[in-house]
């Protein structure tokens, strides 16, 4: 099914682009005494999580979808603060802002909160897009003003059906359950296709406070454990970073595996074993750290002005 | 019946939605990094031309619809239908007004179209871009006049009007862009 086509989909201007923020980024992590580390890109180990698909290999083994559970391994083990740029692999993502392979950058500061990150994000994001766009100075709302500003609703308390009906009005026809148990699906809807493009265009906005059913593996507020310190990095139409106050709990990072892996047998989805030895290295004590991770290819389509992933990669998916 | 899953989505597949087949004609992918997957996709009715949105979860599956786009010949019209033949297998397929619509007004017996059959029954018709045709009606011709850019409707043999200089006489035959309806030159034929 595959069409013989064997020349790139970047043009020259794209891969000279993506070479020169490689090396800004390394120069920035450099000058800031942040270490390059590298882990496996084939693992033992899959995600649990619902919404991501890993591809496997014959061997039994994965391919990651991310460097997380590995570098947390390295941070237990007292590697101080570090960074990878790497490919990852998401099963089922085609897009013009998805390709199944991509370019991770990710990072994780021991010591340091959440706001402390995001202000080092943006700081990176003004060193690699500064001198190429508009940027304003960079905002934070949280992701129930958020709701608030731009549907009038309360993410957490509104009923389903009133999700569901904020969605007809912002013209999504779709049809999707209003149980309960659809709330976050009819939150990352409304997320993604009403506030999202709602957003300040040249303003890079940092929408905080995730809903702790969608802490993912951030830790609970303390204060107020219906929310999680977890933040998502929107600028230029597109989300590009998603960071945590990392959960270092191991019962609690236990827990939330295996409620990931009840959710995938519900569905019928592959089940995928929890990871041993990143529940091994948080009993052995992860530090208490934030860490994030950014999607360098829509970066490098910021840089661009690039309308689709496909001008900046090489080879996407169907080419490789 | 084949189905589609969203993943299968493109621009060209023909699905059923809501009882009538349907073109995809633009498919979003959108899908927060940790969350929920979502098709947007747009889509055109093939009976009625109209395009609509929809939003699917990713992993949900359409149904197929048997369409097929077919060079076909035009034949004649029989008062009520329009009946076109398939040069190869010589099969006849009988097209009513819904279908063949505006394209009517610019087909010829023995032209070639391009019919879009659904379970083998015609529901549009595509003429050919240009359409030669014979003018039947249209005010006496002014010679010479060629430079002004004036023009003077002029009706076809098929029943088309259109815009035309104002040396085209009675009996010319021209050369429509049955797209967009617009008179280019005359035609030798």
């Amino acid at each position: 099914m595959t069409d013989i086509n064997w020349s790139p989909t970047a043009g020259p201007e794209a891969l000279r682009q993506r070479a020169d923020m490689l090396s800004r980024l390394r120069a920035f992590f450099r000058a800031r005494g942040v270490l390059e580390v590298e882990t496996p890109l084939l693992s033992h180990h899959g995600t649990t999580e619902p919404a991501i698909e890993s591809y496997r290999t014959q061997d039994g083994l994965w391919l990651h979808t991310s460097p997380e559970f590995a570098m947390k391994r390295l941070l237990a083990a007292g590697s101080g603060a570090i960074y990878q740029v790497c490919k990852v692999f998401r099963r089922e993502e085609l897009g013009r802002r998805h390709n199944g392979e991509f370019t991770l950058l990710e990072w994780y500061r021991p010591g340091w909160g959440d706001v402390e990150l995001m202000a080092e994000v943006e700081a990176l994001l003004r060193e690699l897009l500064d001198d190429r766009m508009q940027m304003g100075e960079g905002l934070r709302l949280s992701y129930e003003d958020a709701f608030f500003r731009y549907l009038d609703l309360d993410p957490l308390q509104a009923p389903v059906k009133r999700l569901a009906r904020a969605a007809a009005e912002h013209g999504i026809h779709i049809e999707m359950s209003v149980h309960e148990a659809q709330r976050d699906a009819w939150l990352e809807l409304l997320m993604s296709q009403v506030i999202e493009p709602s957003l300040p265009p040249h303003t890079p906005v940092f929408i905080t406070r995730f809903p702790a059913s969608q802490a993912s593996l951030a830790r609970l507020d303390e204060a107020d454990s219906r929310y999680a310190h977890r933040f998502e990095l929107f600028f230029g139409g597109m989300e590009l970073a998603n960071g945590f106050f990392e959960l270092t709990d191991p019962v609690e990072q236990a827990r939330r595996f295996e409620q990931e892996r009840r959710q995938r047998a519900s569905t019928g989805q592959v089940d995928v074993p929890a990871d041993a030895n990143l529940l091994a290295a948080l009993s052995h004590g992860l530090p208490d750290c934030s860490g994030v991770a950014m999607g360098v290819d829509r970066v490098l389509m910021l840089a661009l002005g690039a309308r689709d992933i496909r001008e900046v990669i090489a080879f996407p998916m169907d080419r490789a | 019946m084949a189905t589609y899953s969203t993943n299968e989505f493109k621009r060209g597949l023909k699905v059923m939605l809501d009882g009538d087949p349907c073109s995809i004609i633009e498919n979003e992918f959108v899908k927060p990094g940790k969350g929920q997957a979502f098709n947007r996709v747009k889509i055109r009715n093939l009976k009625t031309g109209r395009v609509i949105e929809r939003t699917y979860k990713s992993g949900e599956k359409l149904d197929a619809a048997d369409v097929t786009d077919v060079e076909m010949q035009y034949l004649y019209n029989d008062g009520e239908a329009w009946h076109f033949m398939d040069p190869n297998s010589f099969e006849q397929v009988a097209a009513d007004e819904a279908a063949v619509s505006d394209a009517k007004l610019w087909i010829k017996e023995q032209d070639v179209c391009e019919v879009t059959l659904w379970n083998g029954v015609p529901i549009s018709v595509n003429p050919p871009n240009h359409a030669i045709l014979a003018v039947t009606e249209t005010d006496p011709g002014v010679r010479g006049d060629t430079a002004t850019g004036a023009t003077k409707p002029a009706t076809l043999e098929t029943g088309a009007v259109v815009q035309v200089p104002l040396f085209i006489e009675i009996g010319d035959l021209l050369k429509v862009d049955a797209r967009s309806g617009e008179y280019i030159s005359r035609a030798k034929e």
